[in-house]
């Protein structure tokens, strides 16, 4: 039995304690936002965030994070209202979507430590999420969207 | 914009779930163009494609899969606007599978499917008339209703309207009596100038769910009961399994069946997780006699061999052997080209559920008739009792639409295999089970010889193809002619360039690995090898590489037109930086023109790309926003390839396995990437694939430029 902090609420699951948190996430709570990409780290699609860092969940074991604060996309705001959100769907991002999930998460936990990121505080952040659709050239324009998006609010 | 894509399908999955009969949206459409009613629910049902409810929505019948290159958005766009919608009312559902309704018109119409490009190409008419006769049949009613004439009576953003008597009525409000409605016969269609949709930019109508974690792919399915399988496949292409420890196996935690299936062993246990410490540990025994045992380089070599031998003719005009003699400069060059996996981000999945009489199966079904038939055929049971729901596709570039439905018919076999527990199986594939999985684009080497006149005109083209036949053996070898495969060739025999003796010819070989098509097919490696030569002629004939093809594009003004605005917006001509280099490549495929102009510079010994530069000719741009992200996809995509992409074969086995080793571009190797649209009144083309074919060889011919040294393979090595 596993404890984990999800999107705020407490949730006991019944897994091995080295089940990765990907497969806790999708398979035993029902999440299925966060995605299976490579299972190795490679490709970012399974990306959440704990304590606000970007985590892949693929090559986390569930008891690792256990006490610590789990955000995946279904967390990050009711009605994909973070302003992240708001700049991808403006900017019609996605293509097949399926990465892009662990794109938005990575680039909300740049956005929180750069408000005002440059180009290569982008590329440097996003470059280890794969998208084979080739999302990247609107990615860029989004995060600079949403970092404007964010300075209005803030 | 619509969010109902979700949850429609999620409604749908929890009806379907409780009711356990696989009650498909949409089931209970008519044929084309029938009217039909529904009097219960006050639908207006005027066509396979559209319905509309009283409560104002709007749905569209999607018979194309969404693999992310935009048909939920495209197709919609075509309706919406003959039908003077409000895009707010647009809703989007996958069709059933169902040729009758929903052939893909481009093929015939005798199958569905989703493939070369032809969604919005051969959706055009259907989907124009499918909106305008709803529209008719919209006005009809009010007409009806007010006792006024229809002429007097026009339709805006999703009212009629009847300005003289200063009143309006909702389509939702008419929907219940324009469903008692005849269809007219004939309705007429917009002129260009009416479009409000078309053209214009319209917002994509799954952004929202695909940035919220709320679309539903294949491998996101939950259904009661449902269990998750893992199949080990044969390390060799060919092999067979002997044997494997079952009893060992089944004790592991979770683990419900392991099974023999035809494609190699199956594992079945409550979830992922389960099912893949249990595949891990099972030991399987392969007969590998029948199995491909040759390593990449030994094929390139048999490759090369054979490219020194006539081949079957493809195309012939002129004398080329003749033209060759009378060159004045020659040149003789080899190109190699690896095979390359699909890789896209969701690996292989699907959900099947068999019943006494009934097969259900969930995926990112690319031709929904060929599953349902293979279905069928595995399961024992008739077409119809197979009902196949279309979801997303977390991308495809060609795998999902494969001739044998692999993956399907192994979600299929295994739910045979397992009846006893009476589970839905969802079958999912890990990232190195796809990679691994083969159904690749062939390997290919190809030899031209070219010549020049003493003008420095091209005089002859002799370009001999080796490799293997996809449609060879499928359900459409039927296709191939005297021995060629159009889709070997596509590119290459179609070459557009004015050159008076030229001769294309293939041999095509047989080798155990499986093919398929990969995004733009015959032109991932037809338009490198003819643009990078082409490329060649022009510099040997000390020519401006635009400027030389432009003169012998004459009769092409489709080509000429895209290479002009992609050279001008490019600066083509003007001086670069020091350290930046150009090239430049135009190509048609899928009845669309694009060119594009790569600008590198080069560090570490290798090309970086720095900005392109694209124009293309698809007819009416009816998205233009999705055009531009077909472009910029299809621009990514190609680099991916002529940077890195490589599956290699050592002794039959797949050495690469994950990204890790198989890369695709980072966002950090990404250029700028400027798209520019041809304006045009002609029938929309293609644009999912004809980005992909020109990028290679505008960036080898970049590095040409450079290096001096000509690109003779994929991917790029300097």
């Amino acid at each position: 039995m596993v404890s984990l902090l999800i999107n705020g609420k407490q949730q006991e699951v019944d897994v091995a304690a080295d089940t990765p948190l990907l497969w806790v996430l999708r398979d035993h709570v029902g999440l299925t936002g966060t995605k299976y990409g490579c299972g190795i780290a490679a490709c970012g699609a399974c990306t959440v965030l704990v304590d606000g860092q970007p985590v892949r969940s693929c090559i986390t074991p569930a008891s690792s994070v256990s006490g610590k604060k789990i955000t995946t996309i279904e967390g990050l705001s009711p009605e994909h209202k973070h302003p992240v959100q708001q700049a991808w769907i403006s900017e019609d991002v996605p293509q097949c979507g399926y990465c892009q999930s662990g794109q938005i998460l990575v680039a909300v936990a740049l956005l929180s430590a750069k408000p005002r990121p440059t180009d290569q505080d982008i590329d440097d952040a996003m470059s280890g999420v794969l998208c084979r659709c080739g999302t990247y050239v609107r990615i860029r324009r989004a995060i600079k969207k949403a970092a404007a998006l964010m300075a209005k609010e803030a | 914009m619509s969010t109902s894509l979700n949850l429609k399908r999620r409604e749908f999955l929890k009806v379907s779930a409780a009711a356990g009969g696989g009650l498909l949206i949409g089931l209970y459409l008519p044929g084309r163009l029938e009217a039909a009613t529904n009097p219960a629910a006050a639908e207006f049902i005027p066509n396979a494609f559209l319905r509309i409810t009283p409560d104002n929505t709007i749905t569209v019948i999607s018979k194309h899969l969404e693999m992310g290159q935009g048909v939920y958005t495209g197709l919609p766009t075509i309706v919406a606007d003959e039908l003077d919608a409000d895009w707010s009312q647009i809703r989007v559902e996958s069709a059933p599978a169902d040729a009758t309704r929903y052939g893909n018109l481009a093929w015939g119409g005798t199958s569905q499917g989703t493939g070369g490009s032809t969604s919005v190409a051969n959706s055009w008419e259907q989907l124009r008339r499918a909106g305008a006769t709803a529209r008719a049949m919209l006005i009809s009613a009010a007409a009806h209703n007010w006792k006024v004439d229809t002429g007097s009576l026009r339709a805006e953003n999703g009212f009629v309207i009847d300005a003289k008597n200063n009143r309006r009525a909702s389509y939702g409000e008419l929907a219940s009596l324009a469903a008692t409605l005849p269809p007219p016969a004939d309705v007429p269609l917009k002129s260009p100038k009416q479009w409000k949709f078309i053209g214009k930019h319209v917002p994509r109508t799954d952004s929202a769910d695909k940035s919220s974690g709320k679309a539903v792919y294949a491998s996101d399915v939950r259904l009661p009961g449902m269990l998750t399988a893992l199949v080990a496949r044969p390390p060799l292409f060919g092999a067979k399994a002997k044997g494997f420890n079952a009893a060992a196996v089944k004790m592991m935690p979770g683990v419900k069946a392991v099974v023999a299936i035809p494609q190699g062993v199956a594992v079945v246990a409550t979830d992922f997780w389960s099912a893949k410490q249990a595949r891990d540990a099972l030991q399987v025994e392969w007969d590998d006699s029948a199995a491909e045992k040759r390593s990449s380089d030994e094929l390139l070599a048999q490759y090369r061999e054979l490219a020194r031998k006539p081949g079957a003719v493809a195309h012939r005009s002129g004398d080329a052997a003749r033209g060759l003699q009378d060159a004045v400069k020659k040149i003789e060059a080899t190109f190699e080209f690896p095979y390359l996996a699909h890789a896209a981000m969701e690996p292989l999945s699907c959900v099947v559920r068999l019943g006494d009489n009934t097969c259900e199966v969930w995926a990112g079904s690319q031709q929904q008739t060929l599953d349902q038939a293979t279905a069928a055929r595995i399961a024992g049971l008739k077409t119809e009792q197979v009902t196949i729901h279309t979801l997303l596709a977390g991308g495809s570039f060609g795998r999902h639409a494969n001739p044998t439905a692999d993956y399907v018919s192994e979600g299929v076999e295994v739910a045979k295999a397992t009846r006893t527990l009476n589970a839905p199986i969802r079958l999912l594939w890990t990232r190195e089970d796809d990679m691994r999985g083969g159904y690749y684009r062939p390997l290919y080497v190809h030899t031209i010889s070219a010549g020049l006149d003493k003008r420095g005109q091209p005089l002859a083209w002799q370009h001999r193809i080796v490799g293997q036949s996809i449609l060879a053996g499928t359900a459409f070898g039927a296709s191939m002619k005297d021995g060629i495969d159009r889709t070997s060739v596509e590119g290459a025999s179609n070459l557009p360039y004015a050159i008076p003796n030229m001769q294309v010819e293939l041999h095509t070989t047989q080798v155990g690995v499986p093919v398929l098509w990969w995004r733009s097919v015959g032109s991932t490696h037809t338009a490198f090898s003819t643009e990078v030569l082409i490329n060649e002629l022009a510099v040997a004939a000390k020519q401006d590489p635009v400027a030389f093809r432009r003169a012998l594009l004459k009769k092409h003004p489709r080509h000429r037109a895209v290479l002009d605005l992609a050279a001008q917006k490019a600066g083509w001509g003007k001086p670069l930086p020091k350290g930046r280099w150009r090239g430049v490549a135009v190509h048609e495929s899928f009845n669309s023109y694009v060119a594009e102009v790569a600008e590198i510079s080069i560090a570490d010994g290798k090309p970086k790309v720095e900005r392109v530069v694209c124009a293309v000719d698809c007819g009416v741009a009816v998205n233009p926003d999705m055009v531009r992200a077909q472009m910029e996809s299809g621009i990514i995509f190609g680099l991916s390839a002529a940077l890195y992409g490589e599956i290699t074969l050592d002794q039959g086995r797949v050495v690469q396995s994950n990204y890790h080793d198989y890369s695709i571009l980072r966002i950090n190797e990404t250029p700028k990437i400027e798209v520019h649209i041809v304006p045009s009144s002609a029938k929309p083309t293609g644009v999912g694939e004809p980005g992909v074919p020109p990028i290679a060889p505008a960036v080898a011919n970049a590095v040409f430029a450079a290096t001096g040294k000509p690109v003779r393979r994929l991917p790029i090595r300097i």
